[in-house]
Parts: structure tokens; sequence; C-alpha cells
């Protein structure tokens, strides 16, 4: 179909080139905006292979909620660029390394492996037929892959602590409202009522409310 | 010749169709949503023992189209300051990914097929999809500004959303074991049956979702309000400390995009609300009279009267601090949501399909 | 790629990639018009950062508490949760009994790291 073609180049070039953006972008929060565009591409993409699940995980968790944490920390940055660029002579050479590295992995991974003539047309053939792909992929996940399914909930457990123990600070002198302490208050806890002798000078002791710690 | 005659009617006209189908439901949509807005603030008038708007047309019929010409015809300001590309990026984002939702809402189905524009098999996910993007248009308008107020409302106004983002995916789940198909028209289908009918009545309303799952009918419309940034939860423009939040530098019609976009999400979460919970276009009850009414007009009268549970929360409750907001999301609603979620699997496992 | 396939995009998709275009038509018309039909008379007051009254003193995106970073964290981590829910819940009718248990284990396992959090005070916002 020529439309789906023209979609496909269309996603396809979009992506290449909002990939390339989020590398050449001077400004990180415009490398993070050129980034979300590349996921929408690679939505689009997936939509185009039939796997619409996985385009609207995509979008959900990939656009929705980790770009929303990488925008997080790049304001959260204050970015000197000179220093930046001071840093980008020195650290050339491994940087250079390690991309090679990878290219050659990537060649060896690519370059060595046939695929079985004929796979790319059932790509996009339901698994079972009249079911919809999220429904397929249910099918199998909570029974056949079930131990990668749980493998999946442990990493997440680790991710949960260390998130925690990695940025949780806790400020020192912060008043925190209690419900259960406030709808717990009656008046007879709340108020006393004070007998003043009228003429006189005896007030009772009021207690402070609040006593200072003694600062050591 | 032919060849071309070919072409057009293959490829051009169907385009052509789709197209002029789509101009008419989002111009009906802005129509719809502009005499809500005049709904809204006659509610919250009234709320005040005031008249609300009543100059501009009869009774003040005519006023959101006033307002358009005049934000349109308003200086549009671009503070110095700024990141300008991003800065008109925001409103534009809000706006379209707002409206982008309602390709797949359906407001009736009958012997004439399904009144939608897509009958996406993922249809939840979709508009679950598109919701949790709005965050985009704060965060980038906030952050364009250069502007200490706006950055504050988009920092305020992130958090906010993820965190009652979470539980009404887990609302969304419960409705999702009970139908067991992510497509909108078959959740609504599936209301047709249920308690009543269990009980021998015919189709009532209640059938309907929100008499099984109440407490997350409950879940699910607050935290509506949160996602939208409705009052009481509207922190990110709270004028009392913020000014207006993330559109303090917003003048002429990218104020108008962040506007509108606000009242689209919030007429979404209205039929959301309506589609998962209140049975779409199904009419109260399937006897005589009630059935003589189109289904998108019992649609609409439903979208209206969830909106109007929204005017009122707006007009009567106090607005939360952000230490009690974060302490409902997630102290509250997620725990509640995820208990509901378990129970709803547990009874429908062992009781239902057992 | 099959015909039948290819039919199902056009059907699902297109419509959407046109309304989509449509409402982008608008959102444009709208951004553009003030540009084009009202007056433009910008002075530097006009185009200065908004505060109260003073001049701002320095640049305003400031460094910011480290919570919201967690709050994200953990929003992911939840949001992570509820993807894992939604195919469950579709196929819910034919994975039975262990399909129905193996979700519990995983939402019990996660329900350890909520309990964990809420323990630590990570959900209380200072």
């Amino acid at each position: 179909m020529a439309l789906t073609a023209g979609f496909f180049y269309l996603f396809a070039t979009l992506a290449v080139f909002s990939a390339v953006m989020v590398i050449v972008a001077k400004n990180p929060v415009h490398a993070v905006l050129f980034l979300i565009l590349t996921f929408f591409n690679a939505a689009g993409l997936f939509i185009l292979l039939g796997a619409e699940f996985l385009a609207m995980l995509l979008i959900i968790v990939y656009v929705g909620a980790v770009s929303v944490l990488f925008l997080f920390v790049v304001m959260m940055l204050d970015v000197d660029f000179a220093e930046l660029r001071a840093g980008f002579i020195k650290n050339a050479p491994l940087g250079l390394m390690v991309g090679g590295i990878l290219v050659i992995e990537l060649i060896m991974v690519l370059g060595f492996q046939v695929l079985k003539p004929g796979i790319a047309a059932q790509a996009s053939v339901p698994i079972v037929p009249g079911a919809s792909n999220t429904a397929a992929l249910g099918r199998v996940l909570y029974t056949k892959y079930v131990y990668f399914f749980q493998g999946a909930g442990l990493i997440l457990l680790v991710a949960m602590i260390g998130a925690i123990v990695l940025t949780l600070r806790h400020k020192e002198g912060v008043k925190r409202q209690s419900i259960a302490a406030q709808n717990a208050r009656t008046p007879a806890t709340a108020m006393s009522v004070v007998k003043v002798p009228s003429g006189g000078s005896m007030i009772p002791d009021a207690k402070p409310a609040r006593v200072p710690e003694p600062v050591e | 010749m032919q060849a071309a005659a070919q072409i057009f009617s293959d490829y051009i006209l169907p385009l052509l169709i789709l197209a002029g189908l789509s101009a008419v439901l989002l111009g009906l949509l802005l129509v719809i949503i502009a005499f809500l807005l005049l709904f809204d603030r006659k509610v919250w008038a009234a709320v005040q023992l005031r008249r609300g708007p009543n100059v501009v047309g009869p009774f003040g019929l005519l006023q959101s189209f006033a307002d358009l010409l005049k934000f349109v015809l308003k200086e549009p300001l671009i503070p110095a300051g700024a990141d300008k590309a991003v800065f008109l990026l925001a409103p534009l984002a809000t706006a379209l990914f707002a409206l982008s939702a309602w390709a797949v809402i359906p407001v009736n189905e009958g012997w004439y097929g399904k009144w939608v524009m897509s009958d996406l098999n993922v249809g939840m996910l979709y508009v679950l999809a598109v919701s949790s993007l709005g965050v985009y248009g704060i965060i980038m308008g906030g952050w364009a500004s250069n502007s200490k107020y706006p950055f504050m409302g988009a920092l305020r106004s992130a958090a906010q959303m993820v965190s009652y983002e979470v539980s009404i995916g887990f609302v969304i789940i419960c409705v999702l074991l009970c139908v067991g198909s992510l497509n909108l028209t078959d959740v609504v289908n599936a209301q047709k049956s249920g308690l009543g009918t269990k009980a021998g009545l015919p189709s009532t309303l209640l059938d309907w979702y929100w008499l099984p799952l109440f407490p997350m009918f409950v879940v699910f419309f607050i935290s509506a309000l949160a996602e939208t940034n409705r009052p009481p939860f509207d922190l990110p423009e709270a004028e009392s400390e913020l000014v207006a939040g993330f559109m303090v530098e917003y003048s002429s019609t990218p104020y108008l995009l962040f506007m509108l976009g606000e009242y689209v999400a919030i007429v979404t979460m209205c039929a959301m609300t309506t589609i998962l919970f209140l049975g779409g276009w199904l009419p109260p009850a399937n006897v005589a009279p009630f059935t003589w009414i189109p289904g998108v007009i019992w649609f609409l009268i439903k979208v209206t009267f969830v909106f109007f549970m929204f005017a009122m929360v707006k007009a009567i409750v106090p607005r939360y601090r952000y230490d009690q907001l974060m302490r409902l999301g997630w102290k509250v609603f997620l725990p509640l949501s995820l208990a509901m979620v378990v129970l709803t699997a547990a009874f429908l496992q062992f009781v239902r399909y057992a | 790629m099959t015909d039948a396939y290819a039919l199902f995009l056009l059907r699902d998709y297109l419509p959407i990639v046109i309304f989509i275009g449509v409402a982008l038509a608008i959102g444009l018309a709208l951004m553009v018009a003030p540009f084009l039909i009202a007056v433009r008379n910008p002075d530097p007051e006009k185009v200065s950062a908004y505060e109260c009254g003073f001049n701002a003193f320095d640049d305003a995106r400031m460094k910011f508490d480290v919570r919201f970073y967690l709050v994200s964290i953990l929003f992911i981590i939840f949001d992570l949760e509820v993807a894992f829910l939604f195919p469950w819940a579709v196929a819910f009718k034919d994975i039975g009994v262990f399909g129905f248990w193996s979700m519990i284990v995983f939402l019990a396992v996660l329900t350890v790291g909520f309990v964990y959090e809420w323990k630590k005070g990570a959900l209380e916002w200072d």
C-alpha cells in the first residue's frame, strides 16, 4: 500500500532527524523535547507493524512518565556550557573508544546473523486469529512467561527502594499535619476554661503550648 | 483521465470525507464547549448569588463568542527572556493533545453504525495516553516563560498530574476487568446488563458500573478534577499564590489555547466518566418514553450532568494545600484503588467465573 | 504485509491522523490570527518577566527540591505496574486461576515496596 509506505518513510525520517537533533541541540531542554518527538515517531512505526498495544504503552510510559523525569532532571541541572566544552577534548579518546566498540558489536550482531526468510512478512500477523494483540500478549505473559513477569516485578521493587535510598532526604523542623490527631480533638482536649477572679492579679500560669527543645 | 478519476474516487474523496467529518465533529465540540463554559460561569455565579454573564446576547448566551473575538484582537506578547519556539509550542501542544482524544470517543451506536471517528481496539489506552500528555504543555509553558511564577506553577502541576494518573490507571483497570475489552463502545455495551437485569428488571441505570464500582466512581471523579487542574486542585494556577501559575506570561490566543485545552480536557474527562460509569448513550431505562430519545442526546445530558458536578465542586470547595493534595493521591487513592483492583478480580475469578 | 492488515490500519488509524491534522489546523489558525490582525506595540516594560513590581533578581530557572524528582520516579514505577495490568485485565477470562495468582504475587511484591516507601516517609511532602 502506497499510503502505509508513505507513513513509514515519514515516521522513519522524522525519527532519525529528531534523534540527530537530540545530540546536536545545544539546549538540553530542546534535546529532551526532540527525544519526545523521537518516541512519537517510534510509536507510529509500532502501529505500522501492527503492535498497537506496544505503541500506546510507549507513549504512556516513555512519553508520559520517563520523559517527564528527564525534563525534571534537565531543568534542575545548572548546565555550564563552557565547562562542558572543556571536558569534551579531555574525554574524547574515551568516548571514541566506547563508540568504536559499540559499532563493532553492532556490525557483528547485524552482519553475521541471517533472519529466517519470510519472517518479516509474518511479523504483523496476529498470533491468535481474531484476538487483539493486547489479549494475545495477556494470554502468554502471565502463564507461559510467568518467571520473566515476576522478575520484572522484582526489578521494579529494587528500582523503588533504590530511588528512595538515593534521593530521600528529610528536612529538619518540618511541621506536618496529622489529620487523625486533628479529628480526634474534642472541646475537652482543645480548650480549658479558666476562672479569673476579678480585681485580683491571680491569673494562673498558662502552660506554654510548645516547649522548645534545648539547643545543645 | 480514467486513472485520474480512479485516484480521486479511491484516495482523495475518502480523505476529504474524513477531513469534513473531523471538522464537523471538532466544530460541534468547540461550540458545545463554548456553551459549557458559560454554564460553568452561570453555576458559579448562582452559588455566589450573582447573575453571571448576562449582557452579550439573550441571557448572555453569546458571551463565549465575544470572549473569543476579544482574545483574537488582543496584542500577543512574548517576554524578552523567553524561549520563543517552546513558548508558542506549549499552548498549541496543550490544545492539540486535548482535542485529539475526541477521535476515539463514541457518542452513539445504532443501525447506522457507531458515531465515532475511529473505533479503535485500544481506545481506552489511547485516551489515557493522550491525557497523560497534557502535562507537557504546562511544563513547557512554565519553563519557556523564564519567569518565576510560571516555573513554580509548572513544577507543582507536573508532580500533581502524575500523582493522580496512577489512580486513574487503576480505576480503568477495574472497569476493564468487568468488560474484558479496551474498546470504548464495548465498555458501553457491557453496561446493558448487570445488577438490575440479574434481579429481573429490564436494562436500566442500575446496570451501569457506577453502582457495583461505586468507590471507583468517586475516585475517578476526584482524580479527574486533579488531572485537569480544576478547583479544588488548581494549584498550578492558584491565583492567590502564583497569580496565574504557568500562564502568567501568556496573552491573546496563546492564553486562549491554554484555556481551550483545559476545558476540552475537562469535557473529555466528563465523557470518560459517562462512558466508564454512567452507561454512555444508554437510556436510564430501556422502556418506551426513554427509548424515543436518541442516544446522543442521552450522552450529552450525562456529560452535562458530570460537568455540572465539576462546576459545583469549583463553586463550593476551598483549594487544597500541596501536602494535602499529595497525601490524598499517594496515601488514600493509590492503596484504595489498588485494593479495589484485587477485590474486583477476586470476585470475578471466584464468584462469577468459578 | 497482508492486505487485510493494511485495511485495518486504514480503518482505525487514518481517521485519527486526519482528525489530529484538522485539530492542528484549527489550533494554528487561532495561534496565528492575532499576530496578523492585532496591534503589536511591545516596549521593554511590557516584555519583561512578571514580578510583583520590581525587576527580577536572577534567572528564573532555579534549582528545586529533589522531592519532585522522587515523585516522578515513583510515578514511573507505578505507571509500569498499571501497564502490566492492562493485558492481564483484557485476557482475564482466558488465563484462569494461575494467571490470577501470578498477578497477585506481582502486586504483593510491589506492595512490599509501597509499604517501605510509606514507612520511610517518601510519601510525606515537606
